[in-house]
């Protein structure tokens, strides 16, 4: 089962420079754990360690299909085949 | 440097002016590669606040994929800072994450809404490095 991840320039570095890789998994967590196996280190930079639980990091956004994942479950997000995944981190500052 | 052309530079300073005392914030996209700030999106500070900023996730979402079909990149990502001087904070440099862009910051401290001159500077932000550089202010972009 592929799902193509869009993956933004400053995490191109984990992925030879491409811009899209596939990957697979039933649930954005299980995705994220197969990208990992491939790109090793780029996991780190998606998920934080918090009170014993993985989190989706605060200023890294994840959607599926266009929907931000925070409102379809988080790392629990349910994932089919041919669904469109796009990582951008938050532009955001002080 | 960054070049930039006078009534991009005029718009991002209404914006920051416009906002005070909260901060404002935008990105002037450019041909992928070109290095030519050509086309100024003001966002919504979804954080509402004079002490920080970040684009709504689902706007971002949604500039981004317009720049995705117009083969477009974020030439310029800009915020104002309005107490402080035009210098991008640790929280700035922390979350930093298009190497590519010029980082412009502008400061609404010394006038607020009102006319005056205001700070307007801009740094290239890679790797947490925070290098300064020369903005030329042009009447209008060379041609191609």
């Amino acid at each position: 089962m592929a799902i193509e991840v869009r993956i933004p320039t400053i995490l191109r570095t984990y992925t030879g420079g491409e811009k899209a890789v596939d990957g697979a998994g039933d649930t954005l967590s299980a995705l994220i754990d197969d990208l990992e196996g491939n790109h090793p280190g780029i996991k780190d930079r998606l998920v934080e360690s918090k009170d014993d639980k993985i989190e989706l990091r605060r200023f890294v956004n994840v959607y599926v299909n266009d929907e931000d994942v925070r409102f379809i479950g988080g790392l629990d997000a349910e994932l089919s085949d041919g669904d469109q995944v796009v990582v951008l981190p938050a532009v955001a500052g002080g | 440097m960054l070049t930039i052309d006078q009534a991009t530079y005029d718009a991002i300073v209404a914006h920051a002016r416009r906002d005070h005392p909260d901060e404002a914030c935008g990105i002037v996209a450019g041909p992928e590669g070109s290095d030519r700030p050509e086309r100024l999106v003001e966002m919504i500070n979804a954080a509402g606040s004079p002490t920080f900023y970040e684009f709504d996730s689902t706007e971002l979402l949604a500039l981004y994929k317009q720049m995705w079909a117009n083969d477009e990149e974020p030439v310029v990502v800009y915020h104002s800072h309005t107490a402080t001087e035009a210098y991008p904070s640790v929280t700035d440099i922390g979350l930093a994450s298009e190497p590519g862009a010029h980082y412009v910051l502008v400061s609404t401290r010394e006038h607020g809404n009102n006319e005056g001159p205001v700070e307007f500077r801009s740094y290239r932000i890679i790797d947490g490095e925070v290098t300064e550089e020369e903005v030329a202010v042009v009447a209008a972009l060379p041609e191609n």
